[in-house]
Parts: C-alpha cells; sequence; structure tokens
C-alpha cells in the first residue's frame, strides 16, 4: 500500500546553489513533518500550464516543520526542474510530507553507497544515519565533472577515506563489476543514478549470484541513457498516429489521444502502463526499472510512463480488443 | 479523497437463485435499497422495497397473502406493482399509498434487480452467461454473505496468481503465478489470459481430467461491468491442440462469480461451477459444489481480513502490481458506469477509443 499524497501548502524559505546545476530549496511546512533517511516529498510543478507530481530527495531536515531539498536542473527534463528553478525565496509550493522507500536496514553487514549525479542526494541522508550507527560503510561516487560533486566536502569529512570519487571527464572510470566482486557476500548496496549506471549495478548484481534483496535503488523514472526528443506512436488497431513531443511522456500523449490506458506509479516501477511494440524506427530508451536489461534488448514491450524513443517511430499495440465474443473458443493469443 | 460511489444504482444485479425465491417472503439489500422478494402465483418474481408505506415496518416481516404482501403490523396489503390494495378500518384506499416496485427479470438462474431509475431497465443489458442455459453444460453454485466492497471480489477474480497462494492444495501451483499474461479491455467488458503451458495439472484438475501427465492449462477471465466475471478455465493433455482451439480432448468449465454489492462494505457472492464433461453425473455436480465451497471459503477469508485492515488504515491506498491490469480495467469500467450516472462524465471516462472501433475483435 501507499499513502496517498495529502499536499501541504509549504513556503520556499530560501535557496542555495551547491554546483552549477545543483540548487537547494529549503522548504516551510504548515505543520511538523518527520523526514526518515533515504526520504523524498513529492511536489506539485506546473508543466506546461497543468500541475504535475515531481519528487525530490530531502537531503537534510532544518527544523521540525523545516527541510531542504535539491534539485538538479536538466535542460531537456520533462519540465519539473525548470518549474523549479523559477522559483524565489517566498513561493509557496504544494508538497507532500516526506516519505522514504529507501530506508537502510541496520545490521551489522558492510553498505555500499553508489552514487552517479544527482543520484547522491537520497544517498546523503543514508550516509548520515549509517554513520551515526557506527555501520561499516563505503561509497562510490561518480559525475561528469569535479564541479558537479554535491556535497563532496561534507561526505569527504564525514566518510574520509571511505569515500571514493570517480569524475568522467578527467578519464576516472568507475568499473561497477570489479567494485561489486570485492564485496563480501552479505553486503548491501544502496544505488541511486543515471540509468546506465543503475543498469550496469542490476546486470552485475544478478550475474554474481547475488542476493536481490541486499540492492536496494531508487528510481524518479526521469533519466535515460539518451536526451529526450519528440517522436511518433502508430496505433494500427486504433488507425491512430499520436505525435509526443521531448517534454510529454508516451502515456500522456496516448491517454491526450484518447487511447486508454492503466497506470500507477508513473516512475517505471510497476509495470501496468506496459504496451506491446510492433515495431521501432529509432532507438527505444528504456528507463523504468519493471523489466530486466534482458527484457530490454527483446524491444516486445515498453513501459510507456517513463520510457521513450529517441526520435522516429514507434509501433505499439494497447490493451483494447473490443468486447470479447464468448461463444468463440478462446486460442492463445499471438 | 475518492469520495466516488462504489457501485452504478443503474445496472442489473442478482439479488438471489432461482431457487431462492419461493412463495415466502426473502429480505435482501442491493445497492444500499431493502427489498423484498416473493414469486406469484404464476412464477413471476416481484421485488418492493422493504418498508409499508404506512409506518415503515419491514414487509418481509409480513405474510403473503395470493399475489399481496400483507404487513405483519397493521394488515395494509401491497401487490406486486407496490400499489396498496388494502387498509384497514376503511372503505377507501388513500390514493397515495405505495410502496417501491423495482424492476425483476429471472434469467440463466438469477433472479436480476435494478435498484435505479426504472426507465432504463432494459433486460437486454443483463450479461449473457455462457453454459448456463446449455444442455451440453452442467453444474450447480450457491451464494455466500461476504464482508467485504463487492470489488475486492472482483480484484481477487481478475488476478488468478493468488490461486497458487491460496488455493495451493486444488487449483493453485507455480507453474501458474509465473506464466504469462495479458491484460485487454473493450467497452464494457475486460478480459485477462493466461495459458500454462506443458506443465503438471494441479490437483482438482488433475482428477477432472482422470490422466497424468502434462497438461495446457487455460484460464480467461471476462468480466463485465459492473459485476460479473466468467471464467472460461480448463486443461488439456499437452500436445492435442488446446491453444490452437481444438479442446475436444480436454475437461473445461464456466466458472461464475457475480458478487452483488449489499452495502459498501458488504456483498452477496454468487457463484457457479458449470462443466462441460460427465454432465449427466449428478454425483459430479454434487463433488464439485462441495470442492468449490472449501475454494471459495480460503477467498472469503482472505477477502474479508483485507477489508478489515482496510478499515484499520484509513487513507491507505493500494499499490498496483503489473498483475493487477485486470482489476484496474475492471474498476475503470466500473467507475466509467457510476460517472455516466451520476453526470461526471461531462469528462470522458476514456474507456473507449475515440476512433470507431468494430465491437468484437478476436486477439
Amino acid at each position: 500500500m501507499t499513502t496517498p499524497d495529502l499536499w501541504l501548502d509549504a513556503i520556499i524559505l530560501g535557496t542555495r546553489d551547491i554546483t552549477p546545476t545543483v540548487r537547494e530549496f529549503q522548504l516551510r511546512y504548515p505543520k511538523s513533518v518527520h523526514t526518515a533517511p533515504g526520504a523524498h516529498v513529492d511536489v506539485q510543478a506546473m508543466v506546461n500550464g497543468q500541475p504535475c507530481t515531481r519528487s525530490y530527495s530531502v537531503v537534510r531536515a532544518d527544523a521540525k516543520d523545516t527541510l531542504t531539498i535539491a534539485v538538479k536542473q536538466v535542460p531537456d527534463s520533462r519540465g519539473g526542474s525548470r518549474y523549479m528553478w523559477t522559483l524565489a525565496p517566498g513561493a509557496r509550493i504544494r508538497a507532500s510530507a516526506p516519505k522514504s522507500n529507501f530506508e537502510p536496514v541496520y545490521d551489522a553487514s558492510p553498505c555500499l553507497l553508489i552514487a552517479g549525479g544527482i543520484g547522491i542526494t537520497p544517498l546523503l541522508s543514508l550516509a548520515h544515519a549509517l554513520v551515526a550507527r557506527r555501520a561499516p560503510v563505503q561509497m562510490l561516487y561518480a559525475a561528469r565533472d569535479r564541479a558537479e560533486l554535491a556535497y563532496v566536502d561534507d561526505l569527504r569529512s564525514m566518510l574520509g577515506d571511505a569515500l571514493s570519487t570517480f569524475v568522467s571527464s578527467e578519464g576516472e572510470h568507475l568499473d561497477v563489476a570489479h567494485e561489486l566482486r570485492a564485496l563480501p557476500a552479505d553486503a548491501q548496496v544502496y544505488l541511486c543514478g543515471p540509468m546506465g549506471l543503475m543498469d550496469a549495478v542490476r546486470a552485475s548484481w544478478s550475474s554474481q549470484g547475488r542476493d536481490r534483496s541486499r540492492l536496494r535503488y531508487e528510481t524518479f523514472g526521469s533519466s535515460g541513457r539518451l536526451a529526450p526528443e519528440a517522436f511518433t506512436v502508430h496505433i494500427p488497431r486504433l488507425a491512430l498516429e499520436v505525435h509526443v513531443p521531448a517534454t510529454q511522456t508516451m502515456l500522456d500523449a496516448l491517454t491526450d489521444a484518447g487511447v486508454a490506458m492503466v497506470s500507477n506509479c508513473r516512475r517505471g516501477e510497476c509495470g501496468l502502463c506496459v504496451v506491446d511494440v510492433l515495431d521501432a524506427h529509432g532507438e527505444i530508451d528504456h528507463r523504468d526499472v519493471f523489466f530486466t536489461p534482458e527484457q530490454h534488448a527483446q524491444r516486445s514491450k515498453v513501459c510507456t510512463c517513463v520510457s521513450r524513443l529517441a526520435g522516429g517511430r514507434i509501433t505499439i499495440d494497447p490493451p483494447w480488443r473490443g468486447d470479447p465474443d464468448l461463444t468463440q473458443t478462446d486460442v492463445l493469443a499471438r | 479523497m475518492d469520495q466516488r460511489a462504489t457501485f452504478p444504482l443503474n445496472a442489473w444485479y442478482v439479488a438471489a437463485w432461482d431457487a431462492e425465491v419461493g412463495r415466502s417472503l426473502l429480505a435482501r439489500t442491493v445497492c444500499n435499497q431493502q427489498m423484498v422478494l416473493y414469486r406469484r402465483r404464476d412464477g413471476r418474481v416481484a421485488a418492493l422495497a422493504d418498508a409499508c408505506w404506512h409506518r415503515l415496518v419491514p414487509l418481509s416481516l409480513g405474510t403473503l397473502v395470493d399475489d399481496d404482501i400483507r404487513c405483519g403490523y397493521h394488515g395494509l396489503r401491497f401487490n406486486a406493482d407496490g400499489r396498496c390494495t388494502h387498509m384497514p378500518s376503511q372503505d377507501t384506499i388513500n390514493p397515495s399509498a405505495c410502496v417501491r416496485s423495482f424492476p425483476v427479470e429471472e434469467r440463466h438462474r438469477f433472479v436480476w434487480v435494478w435498484p435505479g431509475d426504472p426507465a432504463l431497465a432494459d433486460p437486454a443489458l443483463i450479461p449473457a452467461i455462457p453454459g448456463m442455459d446449455d444442455e451440453n453444460w452442467a453444474g450447480d453454485g450457491n451464494m455466500v454473505e461476504v464482508k467485504a466492497d463487492y470489488r475486492l471480489i472482483i480484484d481477487n477474480l481478475m488476478d488468478l496468481t493468488h490461486e497458487t497462494y491460496v488455493h495451493g492444495s486444488s487449483i493453485g501451483n507455480e507453474a501458474l503465478a509465473e506464466a504469462p499474461f495479458e491484460a485487454t479491455h473493450g467497452s464494457t467488458m475486460a478480459t485477462v489470459r493466461r495459458w500454462v503451458l506443458n506443465e503438471e495439472a494441479p490437483p482438482f484438475w488433475a482428477a477432472q481430467l482422470g490422466k497424468s501427465g502434462p497438461v495446457d492449462r487455460w484460464q480467461v477471465i471476462h468480466f463485465k461491468a459492473p459485476a460479473t466475471i466468467m471464467l472460461d478455465v480448463g486443461v488439456a493433455p499437452t500436445g492435442t491442440g488446446a491453444p490452437e482451439g481444438d479442446r475436444s480432448q480436454g475437461v473445461g468449465m464456466w466458472v461464475i462469480h457475480i458478487p452483488t454489492p449489499s452495502t459498501e462494505k458488504t456483498s452477496y457472492y454468487f457463484w457457479c461451477h458449470l462443466r462441460n464433461y460427465r454432465v449427466r453425473e449428478q454425483r459430479l455436480t454434487r463433488e464439485i459444489l462441495q470442492a468449490a465451497r472449501g475454494i471459495l471459503l480460503e477467498d472469503e477469508t482472505i477477502i474479508e481480513a483485507q477489508q478489515r485492515a482496510m478499515d484499520a488504515n484509513p487513507g491507505r491506498d493500494f499499490y498496483n502490481l503489473n498483475i493487477d491490469a485486470g482489476s484496474l480495467w475492471a474498476r475503470r469500467l466500473i467507475d466509467g458506469l457510476i460517472d455516466r450516472e451520476s453526470g461526471a462524465d461531462a469528462l470522458p471516462a476514456r474507456v473507449i477509443p475515440l476512433v470507431p472501433q468494430p465491437d468484437t475483435v478476436r486477439a
């Protein structure tokens, strides 16, 4: 079960740029809120004039009713970060109380935190919580540029040598398979980062035969391997052609075009908005964690709430079949 | 949060099995409407509001006199149309004296009532139920009262993965929970298809087939809004052509489940198992009925516990998984009916694609 969003009217007390592309927003709530390690808040962002829910990790709790989130400005995003960056101190925003699906397990086993870019944000509070419990913790932190290593000074003073950074523009490469091989069998991994990093860790984890429950990751479905581009969806069963702009999800574009769809999580976890792929001219950028990397490679199904085509045209089959004729014997479909 | 009604009123609901209604008064509450059912001398069923016009005492506490109900308090009589036919100690009848009469139809061995606007009660809207009126199919069923929202029973049936975990000793096994499925929908129906190929049959099905060896098992769940579920299920020995449409070497059932909302949190759960093999063996009818009763009790236990947990966690929503696609389509169709009658359909329900479609498309 999940707790549905009860929107609270928060006020932005202040903002602070901590890297050229990451800005903190300090939110004050109308009441006390509890922030667990790894927590995020949902906020109502206005995108193309419509309220849309976006999730941002809490980087610290400042007071009983005040907390700070960090938002990376992504020029080609779905519009949430662009909206956030327009907000100045004093602005009001509707936000949920913090929720955490990412709380650590405090047992004696070693913890490895793996962060890529803005994925550092949920891991920051996890690192604090684990260090406070004197849990054995290590962190691998990868970013494109040194200037984008947000919170690296805090982390260095907290973790010391247990922090390793990898700056790709300086030729430093995080070898995921190598790092995981070095872990004892009972190690736990907490992971947040871009899709490529998440896929690499998930693939190595399973190929090394590790316990699935010891790998925890969080995704808000917002990053892909490829930049979002506009593309076209062709639906032969409905004789329909739908244009998906770079700033809209395939799920929303299909729904707006009148295609009946069901969905729930809208971040690539639950698999309800999946449709069959009949053909694709263009590269499918799978951004969900519902399918395995092997299933992604088959290119036969796509999670429409997050995944996209990097330009071009995709042919799909939605779940519409019309009312069936019950006097006919059912035969195995396809 | 969601203040939408949980059931549409403008729909046919099963109020009773045919054999439950006779020359006596049967009280049922359908969609919060308290009604009393009885059979007239010509066999036709009547359904009246279960509250006397005079002092609101339930008419079901009265007596059947010819085709009228006589109230057990002051003796007012009402006919099958709800009109008062007798008042005590006066020679006339108050012209406004009447109770509500609900549209009733008897079909597919069930008594259907329409709790909403009687002007809209078109008998053609009663779902067609395969096997129920067909001499090649035999079987029987029952009704249990379940202390839960009828939609929880629909959720349960729209994802038969639960058979593996709730009914592991009879009809469930691991192969079932892991087999791929397909959830599709039309304008009034939702369908979940699952085939398990070349696997050992679970105990119940192995006994029905009467043969050992691997089988192909089909499970096609048809939901018709608002509350009729028809399961097309069966097994055939692998290699005899069932996946291609030839089921002649197998055994099949239509399992009919109709959970009628009584209130928001209670239901009458009607069910029936129809088979197309050994149709003249009445002993088998009894054995399947008894086996089904045990299986349904397992569902009832889970669903009532779920309702209690929901009441204990107010404001919490379900997390839906991929396996819940069938139930989400069913609920979408139910909500579409509710929105249509509450006037909320100024916004399109988005069940029916905008592009016209032939109504029947084979997968």
